[in-house]
């Protein structure tokens, strides 16, 4: 008998997991999901709701793809994980033995114990389940005449958008005084302050949630404000302030558990044969000064891509290149490659562009001196994943990336550049002379 | 600027409504004179004919049907005498009579143009007699019933970027009432178009005007079908404009589309056959222009001198040596995309339906056995007809010229292309013809796929599975089974219209021309993870 891998969550971590197990093995693969039936793109699902797409278009593989791949999928909420006996417990008391198991669980939002925060009409937007209930919460601008989303990241922008295309008022509440100021420079978060702001949504910075109020129904009615106590009447509350590893069913099964479950960076757990990989992992120390848990899509494909090599019989550790991350923001894209932090680390200094159309900027963090690069956030500019890679490799200095930024540029064809605007502002700051090279394919894929 | 847009619509609508009724309205009265110049024009020796259509037509004053009714049933009635004659000649064996017969049938396929040519003559009415006002409660106000619909979306849609908000919640763009109406709107137009011309000859009344000014002729139906193309383009071309106003090579792309379309299709073959000259769309290409072979086209060409050579030689090098080295540096895109005009059509009119080609294996499969099939067929065609045009024979290896001619002409020129091609857009998206049956686009297809330098590329590790691009790709290729494994784009049935990078959220896709060398590029993990794992995974052959 082939060894039984049962996967728990059929998110972009386990299903990569399932995918490399089976292109290097015969082995029996099991993926058990409470969420949906198959795959589909959690990225995507602000887009079922704007319309753009049907939640079948958001399934990266056809539905004959897993019997023809032999990955059996099963739909149940796995209750219990019984490591001695090897074997789960599901939903309806069926239990599944595995040889070898992998958490690919994920997360669920955060909850900071707002009084009302489990009224009807309150709610996150993680899953399936949760793309539902916005539906039926906010079908159009007669059941939901306003919306307050709390928690100024990702997924709160996101939520915003999808609100504005129902033509639904938004009242957007942000911790912190800029948008995403924790994570991004503060030219960019004002930036992204005045885009949101210029669609009309109803931008709070600097305010905090203090309650939820219920009607007779016991539906939301209103929130209060915790600086000003503030009412603001709503129908649907948004909670998105960040997201925690999807752990609560795991408190008791000997599993070590920290924030996240706890793993070493082979992705094991304490417990042999029990693997855990994507939103819910959580090193004991981040890799490469990376955090300790990155509930990121990509990173959950990377321990995907490496466990399944583990459990293939080539033990690979989780060993991530450099840092890339994208977004959007309405109608600014955003990617970066390398770190840049909000303030720049101690010997780091920042050199910051902004085109005067306000929705595109380039934020470069260097080493002071050497102006060695260490990292870019692009808005409003698309660029090449594979050369910034490459010169993060190399250890190019910034003179040296803005010189040949016309060979990473990635806009479509015929849109204009901005790279000679770009290096003589930093000729200004800088006091070099540099001048944009021509885009060279050999450079590219050289 | 809804009640503009609303007004739009109504507005629009009306035009639509009245172009609709102008069929209806009118009246056929044929004169005797009329009906004997066009006897002897035509050489009609039939009396049968003459004696039949002046007895049911002549001094009559007929609606549509009962005027183009009446000369059909002549035209069959005498084709039942003859046909009798042929039999009864037949059985007894009189040969030379049973030939002589043949001179007094018309062509059953002929009836549509016969009687079109009759009603031409005879219109009368309203029509006829305010062709510049039906121009106007006609094309005018379609045309400006939709600007005003379109134009205020430069506000409604908000600020510039993607704007496919409530695509699929919205019965015209889901597959809903609307589209079933648009569709069967649509498939009925080309049936009469191509099959029943002589129904809707007030319609090139509408459009003599405009026709003489141009080429000296009154409109035909082919006239009113170019005209119609082009506005109904140029019109849907504004909302692209604003639609992806933010999105330059869409703007140029749609610009060149258009100038190919109203110049190189319409104005200059209209110009030329006012000089006497035959009318050549000189950016049509063979095998998508399939009758260039055509004895009758070789015949005009030859017979109209230097001009007409020209046109033969400038044919066979567009095909042969323009078309595939274009492909080999920009792709099929500078066609299918940017020159031709059935993707003209398709990237304007057809633009709202673009979600719908279906992006299954099946559905992928299916494709590459029709599109190669039909190639195939058009090359055998053509080699058949030019065995036969210089040999003399009637057949090459049993197949019949004249029969293989006219079963394409059916099923592909006007079924295929036309019909299903456009008529079905609001369901099954705007490139059905072009991704299942354009010859020439299966002939650029193999040029891109196997020596180009065009592809689609992956920007490294980026992609984040979200299934806009595949959504949004008219020719119902799987972007995204490409993107998300960090693999470039490379197929023969991409037409370049660089919509999938313009949806992308994460910036992923980049149309682009470089070197050949590593165009394809099969990878297993992404960029971004361990170096020694990527490239233990990506170079293990063995790797499915």
């Amino acid at each position: 008998m082939e060894e039984h891998i049962v996967i728990i969550g059929n998110g972009i971590s386990g299903v990569t997991t399932a995918r490399h197990i089976r292109k290097a093995s015969d082995k029996k693969i099991t993926i058990i999901s409470a969420e949906t039936d198959h795959f589909f793109s959690r990225t995507a699902l602000m887009y079922i709701y704007m319309g753009h797409m049907k939640y079948e278009h958001t399934k990266p593989y056809e539905d004959y793809f897993w019997k023809k791949n032999r990955i059996d999928l099963k739909r149940a909420f796995v209750e219990t994980v019984d490591h001695e006996n090897k074997q789960l417990l599901l939903s309806g008391g069926e239990k599944m033995s595995y040889d070898k198991l992998v958490l690919a669980v994920g997360s669920t939002p955060n909850k900071f114990g707002w009084p009302g925060q489990d009224l009807e009409g309150v709610q996150g937007l993680y899953s399936k389940q949760d793309l539902d209930k916005l539906e039926a919460n906010a079908p159009d601008n007669k059941t939901c005449k306003r919306a307050v989303v709390v928690g100024g990241g990702l997924i709160g922008i996101e939520m915003v958008e999808m609100l504005l295309t129902r033509d639904i008022p938004v009242t957007f509440l942000v911790r912190e005084n800029n948008f995403w100021n924790g994570v991004l420079p503060i030219g960019e978060s004002q930036m992204l302050n005045r885009h949101i702001k210029s669609h009309h949504v109803d931008l709070r910075l600097g305010f905090n949630l203090d309650s939820i109020l219920a009607d007779d129904n016991g539906k939301v009615r209103a929130v209060t404000i915790k600086e000003t106590g503030e009412e603001i009447a709503c129908n649907v509350v948004g909670l998105t302030a960040g997201v925690s590893p999807n752990v609560a069913f795991l408190k008791d099964s000997g599993i070590e558990i920290g924030r996240g479950i706890k793993v070493n960076p082979m992705l094991e757990t304490n417990i042999k044969d029990i693997y855990a990989i994507g939103d819910c992992a959580e090193q004991h120390e981040g890799i490469n000064g990376r955090r300790p848990i990155e509930a990121v899509w990509y990173t959950g494909r990377m321990m995907g891509e490496a466990l399944a090599q583990t459990l293939t019989g080539k033990p690979t550790a989780y060993n991530p290149g450099h840092w890339f991350n994208s977004a959007k923001f309405m109608d600014i894209e955003y990617q970066t490659y390398g770190w840049v932090f909000s303030k720049p680390k101690e010997g780091n200094t920042h050199f910051h562009w902004m085109h005067k159309d306000d929705n595109k900027c380039i934020t470069i963090e260097m080493q002071e001196g050497t102006r060695k690069f260490i990292g870019i956030n692009n808005f409003g500019i698309r660029l090449r994943h594979e050369l910034f890679d490459r010169w993060l490799t190399e250890g190019q200095t910034t003179d040296y990336v803005l010189e040949h930024l016309k060979d990473a540029n990635f806009d479509p064809e015929l849109y204009a550049h901005y790279e000679k605007e770009i290096l003589a502002e930093y000729n200004k700051q800088y006091g070099t002379s540099l001048a944009p090279k021509k885009k060279s394919w050999k450079r590219i894929f050289a | 600027m809804k009640i503009i847009k609303n007004l739009g619509l109504v507005i629009f609508l009306t035009g639509l409504a009245i172009w609709t009724a102008s069929v209806f309205m009118g009246g056929f009265t044929l004169q005797q004179d009329q009906l004997d110049v066009f006897v002897s024009e035509k050489g009609i020796k039939s009396e049968l004919i003459t004696k039949k259509i002046t007895e049911d037509v002549v001094g009559k004053t007929l609606g549509t049907f009962a005027f183009t009714g009446a000369i059909r049933n002549a035209l069959a009635e005498n084709n039942t005498y003859y046909d009798a004659q042929i039999a009864k000649y037949d059985a007894a064996k009189e040969w030379d009579k049973k030939g002589e017969q043949y001179q007094y049938r018309i062509n059953d396929k002929d009836f549509q143009a016969f009687s079109f040519s009759l009603a031409k003559k005879a219109g009368t009415g309203f029509i006829v007699e305010n062709k510049g006002l039906m121009w106007f409660l006609t094309f005018g106000l379609s045309i400006l019933g939709a600007l005003m619909f379109i134009f205020p979306n430069l506000v409604l849609l908000g600020k510039p970027g993607i704007k496919n908000d409530h695509i699929y919640h919205d019965a015209a763009t889901n597959r809903g009432w609307i589209a079933w109406l648009v569709l069967i709107y649509l498939v009925l137009f080309y049936l009469v178009l191509y099959f029943n011309a002589d129904y809707v000859v007030n319609w090139t009344f509408i459009l003599d005007p405009i026709s003489n000014a141009l080429n000296g002729g009154d409109a035909s139906q082919w006239f009113v079908y170019g005209f119609l193309y082009c506005t109904i383009m140029l019109t849907m071309a504004m909302r692209m404009y604003i639609k992806y106003r933010h999105n330059k090579y869409q703007i140029v792309r749609t610009t060149s589309v258009l100038f190919f379309q109203i110049v190189f299709a319409f104005l200059i073959p209209e110009i030329m056959s006012s000089l006497g000259k035959p009318g050549y769309d000189f950016k049509n290409a063979f095998p998508l222009d399939y009758d260039f072979f055509f004895e009758w086209n070789l015949e005009t060409l030859t017979e109209s001198g230097g001009l007409g050579i020209f046109i033969l030689v400038w044919g066979v090098v567009l095909t042969l040596v323009i078309v595939p080295v274009m492909v080999y540096f920009f792709g099929k895109r500078w066609y299918c995309s940017w020159v031709c005009g059935c993707g003209g059509l398709a990237e304007t009119l057809g633009d709202p339906y673009r979600q719908h080609s279906n992006k299954t294996m099946k559905a992928w499969k299916l494709e590459r056995w029709l599109i190669h099939s039909v190639l195939a067929f058009s090359l055998v065609m053509t080699v058949v007809t030019l065995y036969c045009y210089f040999t003399g024979a009637e057949s090459l290896l049993g197949i019949n010229t004249q029969w293989i001619k006219d079963t394409y002409s059916f099923l592909i020129g006007a079924w295929f292309a036309g019909v299903i091609g456009t008529g079905f857009y609001p369901i099954f998206g705007n490139r059905v013809w072009c991704r299942f049956g354009c010859p020439l686009a299966a002939y650029l297809g193999f040029v891109q796929r196997f020596k180009s330098r065009f592809r689609i590329t992956t920007n490294g590790g980026q992609c984040i599975s979200c299934g806009n691009c595949s959504t949004y790709c008219e020719q119902g290729i799987d972007v995204r089974a490409y993107a998300q494994k960090g693999e470039n784009i490379v197929r023969s049935s991409c037409v370049g219209c660089g919509v999938c990078s313009a949806v992308c959220p994460r910036g992923v896709l980049k149309l682009e021309n470089g070197p050949e060398a590593g165009r394809i590029n099969p990878t297993q993990v992404l960029l971004g993870n361990d170096v020694d794992l990527m490239d233990y995974v990506n170079n293990d052959q063995d790797v499915a």
